[in-house]
């Protein structure tokens, strides 16, 4: 009987001393703000472009938070699903069409001699990636326009064009190989083409 | 001279050397080609920028175009002759794609520009030195093109141990290192006391495989007859014994710790085409415009090494060893190993290339297909940096670039030993250079997206702030007309001293108001926010619901407005009390007031359209009660507009004089006609918006003419041009009228201008979408005819425009 009471009584008191050592840790390493919504937030693309149907890119990272499927955000596209996938744990899927598709990176600029200064691209960019003043000549600045386009609309005398940016040398990166099965299927070593070469 | 002690590194291979084949013909001097190339981007860093245009005229050794910022270089003529063209060209990159280059068309004089050498180096600072030598344009010349100050004032970091020169030119079928040091043994060792002096090294090693015999010797003898301190140090040949970090390894037994220079631990390492360069700019002050390369491989009948002029086209080399266009299967720029393929043969030399391989079919087969990995651990065994090259490809091809990169993937040289000795031929190097380069586009787009969000963020808390500000800047307008009625009530007492003590009080109170106000105006939002939502999803409950709470929260907020109002009166009520403002005031005031309350109507008219738009879309039963609410919300911004411009004209002016007044009249006439365009303009756009819409939902031609749409979609054009006419006539009278009407016809040339630019970017935009919607042709066509006589109009009146100015300049 002693053994039982006994072994009940440690019991108890290690789950006293745990569960107090857990209350202190929850108070002591309590984390502030959202991390989920911050880790979500930094996997999008900032574009703040509004195409996932939320006003800018924590909006709907909040909304992801709360449910909303992850395939939304068109400038992302599959690499910021699989990449939402991977932290929220739920499956990659494909590209919600209805809000736009991947398209490659673009910059907008501005017709300059067309330009009639009306400053309402300014009022349009998120990121204030374009420099003008009224009655003047407008121009974007490239290394800070996120290709979001909510410039070209607003512009009355349709001087803003979408200019895909190239890849340049110091852009360019390494394909990946096409891997076993592109080639050909030759697994016995008489097989091999090297020998062909002769 | 005591022997090095020569350590050893894990891993390494033994591929074939061909090294013989280009070494048995003298150094050649190819002659100067009919173009030379020359890119902008030879190092690594930012690319230079050009000094000359087209056309100059430079002298060989003439600086072309400077360093763009702290990891850039210098570039210099190759030659003396004429800049032809600054342009894209395809450049010596694995991409195959073209960069900026400085084209140079040689006059064959060969005439150098005076030169300067830096006689003093000795007695001079070594920052001068550094600065010298970065003019000079001298990069590595073994590898990447690291800026050589650069890499010299990284070695000030620590002390340094060990300054190793780089010679052991460990990649098969490469002799232009060791052809370098047969020819120029003095210039090496003089251009490495150059560099010691520098860099005060305790011990300064030459590193040499032992597979060159002659230039071992050449380097010994120099050694012993100046008495130099420099050592060399002779490692058995191992490929990649010319590897920075495994060459360390070999003479010191030190490992570069992952992700570290050689500088940390005290060591700096440079190639002997690089200490060359440096004797050569400081003691004669040449700049670096030549350097030896390696013409190689069995397509070529007279492989050799040669000197060759930076920007040399390889064609132009592979004609000079007479090359067999039949053989060539593959060209190379660099050893069969590290290289990578040339597409074409008319990319230039560059201060990296060190070797062209024109190989045979049979000397470079075609890579075998890629087979199965079967973990057999060769990779690891040969790998020089002492990876897991099996783990790593396993990562890369799962795209699992975080574990690969935990897996010392950066380490990786790309030596390509693991590649050679796979039993299953996987391309292992390509797949680490794919993670690479995705890991490096993966960072900067992070960046990016960094800086993009900071802007943003940036934005927002401006427009905020601007908000916040414009808020209580209309508050404080609210509040100080009804005070000064209340004032007028209350007459002189007021004044009185109490007033002027309770004021702060007042002040107090106002505030805590304010922030109420905000935070129920906040809620206001969001619950319109959520309204707006749930008829957007057809949630019949919720509207009305939240119909009743955003009515409530109205009144609250317009409560808590009016007891701010009220509060504030104390406040300025003492300010005037002190400072008596000028009588025309509260009459500018009110119209500010009037203009304001017409503003708000007007955003009123708009929340309820929208609201009817969406009733109608979803065909709600509510729609007249919301029409009714529209008319009325129209009638009250009509009203107040009326009121606005009446008073307006008939109020006194006390300040302005008696001519100043008609023209505010006009003014405010042409405001008023402007808001009537603008608002004719929505209409038309709305109009036509909403045919739209109707033509999404599928609706047919006869149920789209059945709605009141395109009726009121005529009437708002008609409107439309009717106040555009007018505006016109009016401004073209009025500027006709005027005393001084040069700078009026000017203004009013360019607004046309703006008029006709206008109208045909409408056009543009309509004929889009005639193409993309051809079943409302009609309709679309109807709207171009409409804007193409806009535009006529536009274009009439601007001619008349242009002709009166013109006239009136004859005139004077
Ligand atoms: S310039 Fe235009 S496309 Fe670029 S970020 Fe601004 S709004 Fe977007
Ligand atoms: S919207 Fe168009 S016209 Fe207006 S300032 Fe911008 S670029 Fe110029
Ligand atoms: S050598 Fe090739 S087959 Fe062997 S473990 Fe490495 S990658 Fe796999
Ligand atoms: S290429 Fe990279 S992984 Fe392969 S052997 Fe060389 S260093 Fe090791």
């Amino acid at each position: 009987m002693f053994t039982v009471l006994l072994a009940i009584g440690i019991l108890v008191a290690l789950s006293l001393v745990f569960g107090a050592l857990l209350g202190y840790a929850n108070v002591r390493f309590r984390v502030e703000g959202d991390p989920i919504v911050d880790q979500i937030d930094a996997l999008l693309p900032q574009t703040q472009c509004g195409q996932c149907g939320h006003p800018g890119c924590r909006p709907y990272a909040e909304a992801i938070a709360n449910g909303e499927a992850i395939n939304h955000c068109p400038p992302g596209g599959q690499a910021t699903i699989q990449a939402l996938a991977d932290l929220l744990d739920v499956e990659a899927i494909p590209l919600d069409g209805d809000h736009g598709t991947e398209t490659a990176k673009r910059v907008a600029v501005i017709r300059e001699d067309e330009c009639i200064g009306c400053t309402k691209c300014i009022q349009a960019c998120p990121v204030d990636a374009i420099l003008g003043a009224a009655k003047q000549m407008h121009t974007v600045i490239a290394d800070e326009c996120t290709g979001c386009d909510l410039c070209v609309d607003p512009c009355p005398v349709d001087c803003i064009d979408m200019v895909e940016i190239g890849v340049t040398a110091k852009t360019w990166s390494w394909d990946k190989p096409q891997g076993i099965a592109a080639t050909s299927l030759n697994i016995i070593a008489t097989d091999r083409q090297t020998e062909v070469a002769h | 001279m005591q022997a090095t002690k020569i350590y050893s590194f894990h891993g390494g291979i033994h591929p074939e050397e061909n090294k013989a084949q280009s070494l048995r013909l003298p150094l050649g001097r190819p002659s100067l080609p009919s173009e030379l190339i020359l890119p902008l981007g030879q190092h690594i860093g930012q690319s230079s920028r050009p000094l000359v245009k087209v056309g100059d005229k430079v002298l060989k050794g003439e600086t072309i175009a400077i360093n763009n910022g702290f990891l850039s270089s210098f570039l210099h003529a190759s030659t003396s002759g004429t800049i032809s063209a600054i342009e894209e060209r395809l450049i010596a990159h694995p991409s195959g794609l073209s960069d900026l280059c400085i084209i140079l068309a040689p006059d064959g004089q060969d005439t150098w520009t005076t030169l300067e050498p830096l006689n003093d180096w000795q007695t001079l600072s070594k920052t001068d030195v550094l600065a010298y030598l970065s003019e000079m344009g001298i990069v590595g010349m073994g590898g990447a093109g690291f800026p050589t100050q650069v890499k010299l004032q990284g070695a000030h970091k620590k002390p340094l141990s060990h300054f190793i020169i780089n010679a052991a030119e460990c990649e098969p079928y490469i002799t232009a290192d060791d052809m370098l040091m047969r020819e120029k043994a003095l210039e090496l060792i003089l251009g490495i006391e150059i560099l010691q002096h520098l860099v005060e090294a305790d011990k300064v090693v030459i590193g040499i495989e032992d597979n060159k015999p002659a230039a071992i010797d050449a380097l010994t003898s120099m050694i012993k007859q100046r008495d130099s301190k420099v050592q060399v140090a002779v490692v058995p040949t191992k490929y990649p014994s010319g590897g920075e970090k495994q060459l360390i390894q070999l003479l010191t037994g030190k490992e570069v710790p992952s992700g570290q220079h050689p500088a940390d631990i005290g060591i700096l390492c440079h190639n002997v085409g690089t200490c060359v360069a440096v004797y050569d700019a400081i003691t004669f002050g040449k700049p670096l415009i030549s350097r030896f390369t390696t013409l190689t491989g069995d397509a070529l009948k007279a492989p050799q090494n040669v000197e060759v002029l930076l920007g040399t086209p390889v064609s132009h080399l592979l004609e000079y060893a007479d090359s067999e266009p039949k053989k060539l299967s593959r060209l190379i720029m660099g050893g069969p190993m590290m290289g990578f393929t040339l597409n074409s043969a008319a990319v230039p030399i560059v201060k990296t290339s060190n070797c062209i391989l024109a190989a045979s079919k049979k000397e470079l087969p075609p890579p075998a297909p890629e087979q199965a990995c079967i973990r057999c651990g060769m990779c690891e065994q040969a790998c020089p940096a002492s990876l897991l090259p099996q783990q790593l490809l396993w990562f890369s091809k799962s795209q699992e670039f975080e574990k690969a990169e935990h897996h010392n993937l950066f380490d990786c040289i790309e030596c390509g030993a693991c590649s050679y000795v796979c039993p299953s031929s996987i391309p292992l190097v390509q797949y680490y250079r794919h993670s690479k380069s995705s890991i490096r586009e993966a960072r900067e787009a992070t960046v990016k997206s960094d800086l993009a969000k900071q802007r943003f963020e940036a934005r927002k808390a401006r427009q905020d702030a601007e908000a916040a500000e414009k808020e209580a800047k209309r508050l404080a307008r609210q509040k100080a007309t009804p005070s000064k009625a209340a004032e007028k009530k209350k007459a002189a007492p007021a004044k009185a001293a109490p007033t002027v003590a309770a004021a702060p009080a007042a002040t107090d109170e106002s505030k805590k108001l304010k922030v109420d106000l905000a935070i129920g105006k906040s809620k206001l939002k969001k619950l319109q926010k959520q309204l707006l939502e749930a008829q957007e999803n057809e949630h019949l409950e919720e509207i009305s619901n939240l119909q009743l709470q955003v009515t409530e929260q109205e009144k609250a907020v317009a409560l808590l407005e009016e007891q701010l109002a009220k509060t504030a009166e104390a406040a300025p009520t003492a300010a005037e009390a002190k400072v008596p403002k000028p009588a025309p005031a509260p009459v500018n005031d009110d119209i500010k007031k009037a203009k304001i309350d017409l503003a708000i109507a007007k955003a009123a008219v708009k929340k309820v359209e929208k609201a009817l738009k969406k009733a109608e879309e979803i065909q709600a039963p509510e729609i007249e009660a919301i029409r009714q609410q529209l008319k009325e919300a129209q009638q009250r911004a009509d009203e107040l507009e009326n009121a606005l411009v009446n008073p307006a004209t008939t109020i006194p002016k006390t300040e302005t004089t008696a001519q100043a007044a008609p023209s505010s009249v006009d003014a405010d006439m042409t405001k008023k006609r402007k808001i009537d365009l603008a608002i004719a303009k929505a209409g038309v756009k709305k109009a036509e918006k909403n045919i739209q819409l109707l033509k999404e939902q599928g609706k047919n031609e006869s149920e789209i003419e059945a709605s009141e749409w395109p009726k009121k979609l005529i009437e708002a054009q008609e409107k439309l041009a009717v106040l555009e006419a007018e505006d016109t006539t009016d401004t073209v009278a009025k500027s006709q009228a005027k005393a001084e009407p040069e700078m009026d016809l000017a203004n009013q040339i360019k607004k046309e201008k703006i008029a006709v630019a206008l109208a045909k970017a409408q056009i543009n935009k309509l004929n889009k979408r005639l193409e993309s919607a051809p079943e409302d042709a009609d309709k679309i066509n109807q709207d171009i005819a409409a804007t193409e006589q806009r535009l006529q109009r536009a274009e009439a009146l601007l001619a008349t425009l242009i002709h009166s100015q013109t006239n009136t300049q004859e005139n004077r």
